[in-house]
Order: C-alpha cells, then structure tokens, then sequence
C-alpha cells in the first residue's frame, strides 16, 4: 500500500510538472469537438493551418449534443453544434455562438426506374411521407406532382438517422415549420420519435440503407449524397418553385437570413424565402467561452477562425458548403471584440483584421 | 534408492518457513482479486442507479411496459427495447445451439483426427473476427441476400404466419438473430467440445462394446455427461449475444416499433445505447439511457441467477442418479 501510494505521490507531481511546460511551448494545440456534419472541412482547414502556421487543430466530431457537453465541461477549448443554442442559454453559460459554414440537407431516394432530380415533392407530401400517411409510391397526392413520372406500386421505406444528429435537428425543424400535424406529432430535435420507417447509424448509415432498400427515402447532408452518387429529390421551397440542392440553391436560401436581427446568432435558415433558395439549409456553429483564460491561446484560436473565414471558402465549396458571407463575418468578428475577454481586456482587436 | 537422507534438516525447515509465507501473499492476493472484482459489479450497480434515478423517479416501473420513447417530449420507455433484445437473442439461440451441438458431436465423435483439427481451428478463428466486421458483412453481403432470397423463400413457404409479414427490406430483428447465431456458433461450439473431449473413453468403448450406434452413444453417454458444461455453454453464447452492440446496431434498423413479424425493423438496448449516448444533452434523456443500460444489467443477472439454479439442480440429478 505505501509502495502504491507513492506511485501516485509521483505520478501527480509528474503531472503537476508536466502541464506548466506544455503551456509554455510556442506552437498552440487547441482542441475542439462538436458536430460531425462540418467534420470534412474543419478537417480540411486545421491541416491547411497547421502546415502554415504550426498551430495544431485538433477536431473530434463526436455529435452536436457531445460537442456541447464538452464545452460545457470546459474540456476542449471550443464547441461546435448544428442546432444553435438560445441567446437565453448562453447567457446562463456565459458561452458566445456564432456560425462557421453553411450546408444543405436533402431528401435522397431510391425507386427503380426514376432518375436523380426527376422525383418532385412539395413540402406536405415530403411531411406525410415521414409521417408514414402516404405509404406506397403510386400514392394519388405524388402522382399529383409528378404528373410526367410513372411511379411503381412499391411501398415507400421511410429511413432516418438512428442516432442523435444535427442534420435531424434541421430536417425536423424544417417539417415542423411546414407541417401542423408534425409539430403536434413529432415535433423538432436532435432525435425524435420516428412515426415511420428504420434508422441508419451516421449519415452513411442512412446513405446505406437507402441505396439498399428498393422503394426508401431518406434525408442526409448534401456531401454525402454527393459522394456517395445518390438520387435527390427537388423540393418546392416557400416561393412556390421546385429546386434542385446546388451550392447555388444553398446560398440562396443563406442568402436570405436576416442575421443582423438574429440574437446570439440564433438563426435557423430552413424554410427561406426567395425564388431559388433550398428549403433545408442550415448553418453550424462554434461555441467558445467569452471569458478566456488563456489570453495567448484564445487569441490564436480566434485568429484560426478568422483565417477560415477569410481563406477557407475555396475549400468549403469545393465540399460542397456554403462560405459565411463578408458581412456576417464582420458581424463575428465584431462580436468577438465585444464580447471575447480575459480579466476585462478584449482579446480581439478589429483593426487587426481590417488591416489583413 | 534416493539418498534423502543427505538433505540437511535445516533446509527442509527453512523451505517449509518460506512457502508459508508464500502462501499467505499468494492469499492475500488471491483475496485482493476477489475484492476487487465484487467491487467493480457493485461500483457498476451503484453508479447505474444513481445516473438513472432521475428517470426511476418519473417513470416508475412503468418504463419497463412503456412503448414511448420520445426525446422531444422527454417521455421514454423500454418495452419495445427489451422486445428486439429478447426477441434477437431468442433468434440467435434457437439456430446456434443446435448447429453447435451437431458440429461438437462431429469433431469429437465422428470427424478424422485432422479433419477435427482443420474445423476445430477454423471455428476458433470464427471466434476471433470482431463484432464490427459481422455488422459489416451483415449490412452489405447478408442483407441484400435476405432481402431478394430468404426473406420472399420464407414468405413463400410461410407467408401466412404473421411472422414474416412486410416488404422484403433484409434488415430487421430476424436479420439482427441470425448474425448473432453466427457470432455466438463459435463458442458455444468450442465449449462444448471441450466437454465431450473429457467424456471417459471407457464408458464410450464399454457402450459400443454393448452394440450401440454412433447416436445411442451420444445421446446415453456423451451428452449426458456433459450435460452441465452444455448448459454452460449454451448461457455463455446467451450471454454474448444479448450484450452485443456493433453487429446489431449495424442490421437490427434501429426504429421503436413493436410489431409481430421478425422482418421489421426494431432495436435492442445496446444498440439503443450505441446510437443515443453520444448525443443525449439533456439530463432526463441521459437518465433513462443509463435506466436502459441497468435493465440490461438486470436482465444478464437474471438469467445468470437462472443458469446456477438449473446447474445446480441437474448437479443434484445427476448425483441421485
């Protein structure tokens, strides 16, 4: 027992040693985690960065709720969630949020005989289908719609994520706001209890199961029905169009977000108005502590954030997501200086950046 | 013959002195490992039910009949959870116990000593594939072959049974039982052959000896024998199966619905856990994960308490007889 207990006597003092000497190295390693949906091009920009700059990015896309927990923690240095949380909430934490890049989900189907971008849903019917209240394709209410198409006796498999998910939170808001029945039924969140159909681990659970069940439809981030070639739907968004998912539709629909008047940044950008915008786009988000405690390595993280918006956007199109446009990245960066202190000093300065 | 006589007395003493005292660290560790042990199970209870008291105190024993499970409106249940886990394991049980008990008998009764050995390895080596890859295999290679051969085979020889009722999708609690037998095969197997090795070769020789068949001898003399390790073996494969995550999560299709045919999707609890844990923010919602996690607990402890009932009673039988 004693021999045991001076073990642990030296492995707290070796640790107590250990962490002033890491904090002191040149290079920054600052730790995030959150949402999987940016994970491909958080990944892109922190190896860009680090091959420029040193600093280390270190990323784990473990899910918006985890993302959120573990800055609530205080065991990484910043969060990142899919859904926003509320002005009310950060507050409370004495959290500051603001949006990173921008995406696309996109209902994805797979019925013999009917080609990518052919299939045409208008919100009711993509809202009764997850409903399960249309459940066979040759269904009247689509025949209505796609008046050209001659759509199979196939019972339509309904697929969903299985797990909790950012990209479930903003389909599900999306329903909600275009459907009474499924907000009184179903209602919006990360996950929700399903009235149809199976669920798929991951987005690429979903992406599997619908390229392996004849008749399904499924919703999944546009980059993975992109690489995994899958067959989108068009939706007909508020204005009455049916679109097709682009990174045009996207910006369109991002285009339209009032983010001045958006407190905290809580801005949900589904169901937008304008001619050609996607109706399910959605932004994510980076939460990070507005008193610092680290001057130095806050500083750093927030000047990765800046080069990001600032030179990140090749990349994140070449993703398929949406670049946060310039006025809105000023609006953040302005926030950060406002808001982003250590003992009362801000840590970002905007002069810095106008001069870049 | 041996001159134990020229060993000094001293010695003899000495060594005598000292393997006392080996022995009493030998049990005192023996003692700390069992300590530790009955610590760790009574630390899991404990921690278990004090992460899930939250949902204990809302939803009562009625978690456990409740078909809910609703992150939004917070309202959550396990029944249609403890449905897919029995109901999957139940799968996996009926098909693997018998298969293992035939391939035993055949490596140890009738197969060619090298053939034993090449089946034998082979079997171990089933054993040693990690769960992942049967979930794998089981999404990509297995269920697209349930879907467009077994599933419509079995509709078309069955199909008014109401359990093999929907659409053809491969995937489903029936799917989720049949990889589990796959996974489970190996080790009851290899259980059990380890039992029938040790069964007398003289009782075997003196039955043939009498004139009974291959199948008189094992049915009377081998299996009898070893009728407790079989149970055994039959608890530990159980006991895989129902804990099983990775393969499961992958083919079981992951939705609440509680519905007799085996060819819907459904979920059992760790698969539930698997997909849920790492986003459940909300502190009711992690509760009743967690409640799920100890109904898991308590049904292993359950059929644990069940398997040294019967052990015993047949130790007991097999004692009279």
């Amino acid at each position: 027992m004693k021999a045991l207990k001076a073990m642990t006597i030296a492995a707290v003092a070796v640790a107590a040693i250990g962490t002033p000497v890491l904090a002191e190295t040149e290079t920054y390693k600052i730790t995030g985690a959150g949402a999987t949906f940016p994970y491909p091009v958080y990944s892109q920009w922190a190896y860009a960065y680090k091959n420029l700059t040193g600093t280390q990015i270190n990323y784990q896309s473990i899910g918006s709720g985890g993302g959120i927990a573990q800055i609530k923690a205080r065991t990484v240095h910043f969060g990142a969630s899919d859904a926003p949380l509320k002005a009310e909430e950060l507050d409370e934490l004495g959290l500051i949020q603001f949006p990173m890049v921008m995406g696309g989900v996109v209902p994805v189907f797979n019925i013999d005989g009917i080609k990518p971008g052919e299939l045409k849903l208008t919100a009711a019917l993509l809202a009764d289908i997850f409903l399960g209240k249309i459940s066979n394709w040759n269904d009247e209410a689509i025949a209505r719609a796609n008046p050209e198409l001659n759509l199979p006796d196939k019972a339509i498999t309904v697929v969903h994520r299985a797990d909790g998910s950012g990209t479930t939170w903003i389909f599900t808001n999306y329903l909600t706001k275009i459907s009474s029945e499924w907000k009184e039924k179903v209602g919006s969140g990360k996950a929700v209890m399903w009235p149809a159909g199976i669920g798929g681990k991951g987005n690429e659970g979903v992406a599997a199961y619908v390229k392996r069940v004849s008749g399904s439809i499924g919703y999944v981030e546009f980059a993975y029905a992109l690489q995994n070639k899958m067959s989108c739907s068009l939706l007909q968004n508020q204005a009455g169009r049916f679109v097709a998912p682009t990174i045009e539709s996207f910006q369109a629909g991002a285009a339209n977000a009032d983010w001045q008047n958006a407190k905290g940044y809580y801005l949900v950008l589904t169901d937008q108005p304008g001619e050609m915008s996607w109706p399910i786009t959605g932004a994510t988000f980076i939460l990070v502590y507005k008193e610092q405690t680290d001057a130095r390595l806050a500083r750093a993280m927030l000047e990765y954030f800046a080069w990001c918006y600032e030179h990140g956007n090749e990349t994140a199109e070449k993703l398929h997501y949406v670049p946060m446009p310039e006025n809105v990245v000023e609006m953040v960066e302005k926030s950060w200086h406002d808001q982003i202190r250590r003992e009362g000093e801000s840590l970002w300065s905007l002069a810095k950046t106008n001069s870049q | 013959m041996f001159e134990t006589s020229s060993i000094p007395s001293g010695t003899l003493k000495k060594s005598g002195a000292r393997s006392i005292s080996g022995d009493m660290v030998f049990r005192l560790l023996t003692r700390i490992a069992s300590a530790i042990l009955v610590l760790i199970v009574a630390g899991i209870l404990v921690e278990l039910l004090r992460a899930s008291w939250m949902s204990l105190e809302k939803f009562g024993p009625g978690f456990l009949v409740s078909r809910d499970w609703n992150p939004v409106t917070q309202e959550f249940g396990a029944l249609s959870s403890i449905y897919g886990t029995v109901i999957s394991t139940l799968i996996a049980m009926i098909l693997a116990v018998p298969v293992s008990l035939m391939l035993a008998l055949f490596l140890v009764e009738l197969a060619h000593p090298v053939v034993s050995k090449i089946v034998g390895g082979a079997i171990e080596l089933l054993a040693a594939i990690p769960s992942i890859i049967y979930g794998m295999w089981g999404l990509f290679v297995f269920a697209p072959y349930m879907a467009d051969h077994l599933q419509p085979a079995l509709q078309g020889a069955a199909g008014g049974l109401p359990l093999f009722q929907g659409p053809p999708m491969g995937i489903g609690i029936l799917t989720a039982g049949i990889i589990l037998a796959l996974m489970v095969l190996p080790f009851i197997t290899a259980v059990m052959r380890d039992v029938f090795q040790m069964a007398p070769a003289v009782s075997k020789e003196a039955a043939f000896g009498l004139g009974s068949t291959t199948v008189e001898v094992a049915r009377s003399v081998t299996v009898p024998y070893g009728m407790q390790g079989l149970i055994g073996a039959c608890f530990l494969g159980l006991g895989r199966a129902i804990g099983e995550t990775m393969a499961v999560t992958f083919v079981i299709g992951n939705n609440r619905s509680l519905s007799w045919s085996l060819f819907d999707a459904g979920n059992s609890i760790a698969s539930t856990l698997a997909n849920e844990f790492s986003e459940a923010s909300e502190p009711m919602y992690l509760s009743a994960l967690m409640e799920l996690g100890l109904v898991l607990f308590g049904i292993t402890m359950v059929i644990q308490i069940i398997a040294q009932f019967w052990l015993k009673r047949m130790a007991r039988q097999t004692g009279r007889r």
